[in-house]
């Protein structure tokens, strides 16, 4: 079984909805050790293919329409479900809610897979982050450091 | 989906599974059908605006960004419709390289609707999450020949969205035949991946719904069309491509922000898998005609229910040139041919996933985009789909209102309607 896996969702293109891409640009430039980090547009199909096998995954995306910009939420996904219209969908409606869903019907959810959801207000064309979600990211840089350096137990 | 009664009105809201942003709104009087529209919300994004005064080179490459499942229908039909413009005839190796791209598109497109999008409607499931609770290998099939698409699309195009690698005239690189090899085996599994989809789909219940559409796609010489041919109908329409805004036009109707297009002078028409098979049902390989035959599907089909088993003979067919292509491939000795820009006008069509799409640009002196033109193939569907549920609905009015519009979901998803890259899509209003 591989081992630790950090995939950052968004487009780059989209202003907040970067969050996800740019916590995980800046988790690979840490170079934590046994840490394998992916950029991904958030489509089901590949999030599958991506942490098969793996052990631990954490994945970062923006979130819209729960509350102030820069809010974090953390969810573990053997504890509780996604909210599907929160995050990012992809394509046809396919995205993390769905993956996650799919895997767990499945089978083939990993040990630990934990998704933090970054709170975004503006998704329009450009490649900045709102200060707001620039500290927010930050946050969710340090938080996912300190877990790949002291991993919890797998969830039940 | 959640539905709810609001005095005489019924409102359904948010369906998943198919593309864009829109709703349904059903008005009946006295127990009859008063009127079907399909409003399309989702903004207008502008492209062919967007377009203007930037290169034509950039033409593939901003265009693919307009739809995330099939960018490379987007390309395809922009790079014909450029080196017609400009006089250039792209042939041989880089010619099969965009089928064998155009066939993972296909591959991957198509196993996504079939497994995950439309085979729960037909099984009564919620979702292809609920079916995968009974059905997990039939699943695990859908989203490995889905992968296997996908897989196509990045050795040649060097990633499965908004691919990179397809310029005017052909590559910016090309593969070397051992990069190609390995998708062999694995595009043998996909063959029989797809025959099996195709029993499995043929065995599900259709209801009888046989429509006298205007049936309308690609016809090529030799070919299963997928970049290139005239445009033909069922009922005696032969043009080229360069014609095509001679026969069909488009207008605006006040509840949508999608244009509708109509053939001129005879109105709705019919673009996708159906009307590819009807029409070109003598140009597949011989695997999937049989594949089709024992699925009890001929050419004479109409009943929109059973483009799920054309979109699984045609993952076979798509399995099969793919394969065809890998195994007899030799690179060219350059990734692309010349082109020299010149001020000219230049349409392409190509047959994505879901049907026809056009594009016409006119280029400048200075190698500028002056206009640009596209018409996708939902918005030719989207009267078409309008008449099919003025005909469906009142075979179903005693249903309850929710189930009923379950119904209407699963007729608006025989046509796979891409609106936009966007997410959830329908909501149905039935007004009393």
């Amino acid at each position: 079984m591989r081992g630790t896996l950090v995939i950052g969702i968004g487009n780059r293109d989209r202003s907040d909805d970067a969050a996800g891409l740019v916590a995980a640009r800046r988790i690979r430039q840490k170079h934590p050790r046994d840490v394998l980090v992916l950029e991904q547009d958030g489509h089901a199909a590949a999030l599958l293919e991506a942490w098969r096998d793996a052990r631990t995954v954490l994945v970062v995306d923006a979130a819209s329409g729960a509350g102030p910009a820069g809010t974090v939420r953390r969810f573990d996904a053997h504890r509780e479900r996604l909210p599907a219209g929160l995050l990012h969908a992809s394509t046809h409606s396919w995205g993390i809610a769905e993956a996650v869903e799919m895997a767990r019907v499945l089978g083939q959810l990993p040990p630990t897979v934990v998704v933090y959801a970054v709170e975004g207000s503006s998704f329009g064309h450009g490649r900045r982050l709102t200060p707001e979600v620039e500290k927010a990211v930050e946050d969710v840089v340090r938080r996912i450091l300190e877990e790949v350096s002291c991993p919890s137990p797998a969830s039940p | 989906m959640s539905g709810k009664r609001i005095g005489s009105t019924l409102t359904v809201e948010t369906l998943a599974r198919v593309e864009g942003e829109g709703a349904l709104r059903l008005r009946l009087e006295g127990g009859a059908v008063a009127s079907v529209q399909l409003h399309i919300y989702e903004p207008p994004r502008f492209f062919e605006a967007l377009l203007r005064g930037r290169r034509f080179d950039e033409a593939p490459d901003v265009t693919a960004r307009i739809c995330g499942i099939c960018p490379v229908a987007y390309q395809m039909s922009a790079v014909h419709a450029l080196e017609s413009a400009f006089g250039v005839r792209v042939d041989g190796p880089i010619r099969e390289l965009r089928r064998l791209l155009y066939c993972g598109e296909w591959i991957e497109s198509h196993a996504l609707h079939v497994y995950l999008l439309h085979a729960p409607d037909f099984l009564g499931y919620e979702s292809a999450i609920h079916m995968a609770a009974d059905h997990a290998d039939l699943v695990q099939r859908g989203l490995r020949l889905k992968k296997i698409g996908n897989r196509v699309m990045t050795a040649l195009a060097g990633r499965e969205i908004h691919p990179i690698n397809v310029r005017v005239g052909g590559f910016y690189r090309v593969p070397a035949a051992s990069e190609l090899a390995p998708l062999a085996e694995e595009l043998k599994w996909a063959r029989d991946a797809a025959l099996e989809t195709v029993r499995w789909v043929s065995g599900f219940p259709f209801p009888d719904f046989d429509r006298d559409y205007e049936l309308v796609a690609l016809r090529h010489p030799s070919e299963y069309p997928l970049c290139e041919g005239r445009i033909a109908s069922s009922k005696g329409l032969d043009v080229a491509v360069s014609e095509y805004e001679e026969a069909f036009a488009e207008e605006h109707v006040p509840h949508s922000n999608a244009l509708h297009s109509i053939l001129r002078g005879r109105g709705a028409y019919h673009v996708g898998p159906l009307a590819r098979f009807a029409l070109n049902f003598d140009r597949l390989p011989s695997v999937a005609r049989e594949a089709a035959r024992e699925a009890g599907l001929g050419p004479g089909c109409r009943n929109p229910f059973r483009s799920i088993v054309v979109r699984a003979v045609e993952t076979v067919f798509a399995c099969e040139e793919a394969l065809r292509i890998v195994s007899s491939y030799e690179p060219p000795d350059r990734p692309f041919a010349d082109v020299e820009p010149r001020a000219a006008v230049g349409c392409g069509a190509s047959e994505a996933p879901r049907g026809i799409l056009y594009h016409r640009y006119r280029i400048g002196a200075g190698g500028l985009i002056e206009e640009a033109k596209i018409v996708p193939p939902t918005a030719q569907n989207l009267k078409t789909i309008e008449n099919d549920l003025w005909q469906l609905v009142p075979r179903h009015l005693d249903l309850p209102r929710e189930e009923l519009a379950l119904r209407c979901e699963q007729a608006i998803r025989n046509y796979d309607p891409c609106i936009s890259c966007a997410t959830h899509f329908l909501r149905l209003e039935v007004e009393e």
